[in-house]
């Protein structure tokens, strides 16, 4: 069994580094754009809310695999040359989780009393800073853990590209196997690196959780 | 001369609901309302509607001459020149109460940090809390919390004031702690317009008293005249139930 591991740390290697890749590369896409349509969905202007609205209810109640499969099928007739799977295995990861950050974003504003707001935009506040300064730093403390539940998934979320020929912890197993390992020592080994991913989040919660409670 | 605040033929619909019926007043500068009327009548809808935290349904709104815009920059712009203090006093909760009030004047007027604490430092003390500067808005009483508030308008050194029911959350005897900065305001020439019941106030401070009912201006008079000897019969209703409790 530590054979598995052992024995082929440079095939572990590059299969770690692109669950790193596509969770951090999708994180970071979903985080900004979740927060810009979560802002959208709350914003004075109708046309940005339905837009905000249109945009989460349609690619969240869309299977994960079939945004793979669209961007996997769709992006190569659109552009010609090289498609670069990973990069599309990071924007549909991205695109997907952004509306769970968007959503999460808005539960979270919304337990922010509205007198807070409106005391902000009467002392002349446009409403970008309405959120940046007054509002977000309040729902922060409410957003943080099941902020990190989608991240969690989104981490989980990751070996969905294992179909599309990216490799990472997802798709190892295949891998490994073409090198003789047993698959059911493989999978644990998956298994235990993921609960050790996931609980480096959890202690990464803890701390955003301590950092935000003071400032109240 | 062109009055600072001039509201005409303002309607404001909510849904079905006829909140505002045809609203004119016009408030010059340096002069004090106090708008009165029983619950319900229009009053908060009536002084956010002045800084557009309500949008009315038809009608013109000025501030010194502009009309109000529609959204962005512009409003944001007239917001700074409209104070505004709530019921409910609404500092922001995570900031301390020197945040509270230099936020506004940092970030909307462009003033340095240095600035905008030594201002608000000043205000502080003026209405007499300069000693919290440091604690956060939650460890204040509510009459300190809504003094503070009051300085955070100020501190944007606003053209008019509005105040909607400043008093009617606080305790007794915190009452005229704020009503005495109030009063204060008024004596220095700001232009106010206040929901309140307090006649103690309105006798004090007020040129003028509008009495609303049902989102209609009723009675307009001086306040004298107006808590003695009201001419129409929903106001003397009203008083006589003010006056019993
Ligand atoms: N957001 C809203 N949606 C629907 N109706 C509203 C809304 N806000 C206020 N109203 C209605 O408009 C009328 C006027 O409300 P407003 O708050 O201006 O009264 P008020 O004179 O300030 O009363 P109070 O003395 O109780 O504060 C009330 O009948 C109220 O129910
Ligand atoms: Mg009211």
């Amino acid at each position: 069994m530590l054979d598995a591991l052992f024995g082929h740390l440079d095939l572990w290697g590059q299969a770690l580094w692109g669950t790193v890749v596509l969770f951090f590369g999708g994180g970071a896409i979903a985080l900004v754009l979740g927060v810009i349509v979560g802002g959208m969905r709350v914003s004075p202007v109708p046309i940005a809310r339905a837009v905000g609205t249109v945009y989460v209810n349609l690619v969240r109640n869309t299977p994960l695999t079939l945004i793979f499969f669209l961007f996997a099928f769709g992006v190569p007739v659109l552009v010609e040359g090289d498609v670069d799977f990973l990069g599309l295995a990071v924007w549909a990861l991205g695109l997907y989780t952004a509306t769970y950050v968007a959503e999460t974003m808005r539960a979270g504003i919304n337990t922010v009393p509205v007198g807070q707001a409106e005391a902000a935009r009467a002392i002349g506040l446009p409403f970008g800073q309405v959120m940046s300064l007054v509002i977000l730093p309040q729902a922060m403390r409410a957003v943080i853990p099941p902020m990190m539940s989608v991240f969690i998934a989104l981490l989980k979320n990751t070996t969905v590209a294992a179909g599309f020929s990216v490799l990472n912890l997802g798709s190892i197993r295949a891998y490994m196997s073409e090198r003789g390992e047993n698959a059911m020592d493989v999978l644990l080994w998956v298994a235990i690196i993921f609960v050790a991913l996931v609980m480096l989040l959890t202690l990464l919660q803890s701390q955003l959780e301590r950092r935000w409670k003071v400032a109240r | 001369m062109q009055p600072l605040v001039e509201l005409e033929h303002v309607e404001k619909h909510y849904g079905e609901f006829h909140a505002l019926k045809d609203i004119n007043l016009a408030v010059e500068q340096g002069q004090v309302v106090v708008v009165i009327g029983p619950s319900g009548s229009g009053k908060s809808t009536l002084c956010r509607s002045i800084n557009r935290l309500e949008t009315i349904t038809s009608g013109s709104i000025t501030i010194d001459g502009k009309e109000l815009p529609a959204e962005g920059k512009a409003l944001a712009r007239l917001r700074a020149d409209v104070g505004m203090v709530f019921q409910s006093f609404n500092l922001f909760a995570h900031k301390t109460i020197l945040e509270n009030v230099t936020l506004g004047p940092i970030k909307v007027r462009g003033l340095s940090k240095r600035e905008a604490e030594q201002e608000a430092r000043a205000l502080l003390d003026r209405v007499g809390v300069g000693h919290q500067a440091d604690k956060y808005p939650a460890q204040l009483s509510g009459g300190q919390q809504q003094r503070v508030a009051i300085a955070r308008s100020l501190a944007m050194k606003p053209k008019v004031m509005l105040f909607d029911e400043p008093t009617s959350a606080l305790d007794p005897e915190m009452i005229n702690e704020v009503l005495d900065v109030m009063v204060g305001l008024a004596k220095e020439g700001m232009t106010m317009i206040v929901v309140t019941h307090e006649m103690g106030f309105a006798r004090k401070a007020a040129d003028r008293v509008v009495f609303m009912a049902d989102g209609e201006i009723v009675e307009e008079a001086v306040p004298e005249e107006f808590f003695t000897n009201p001419r129409t019969p929903r106001a003397k209703d009203f008083l006589s139930k003010l006056i019993t409790h």
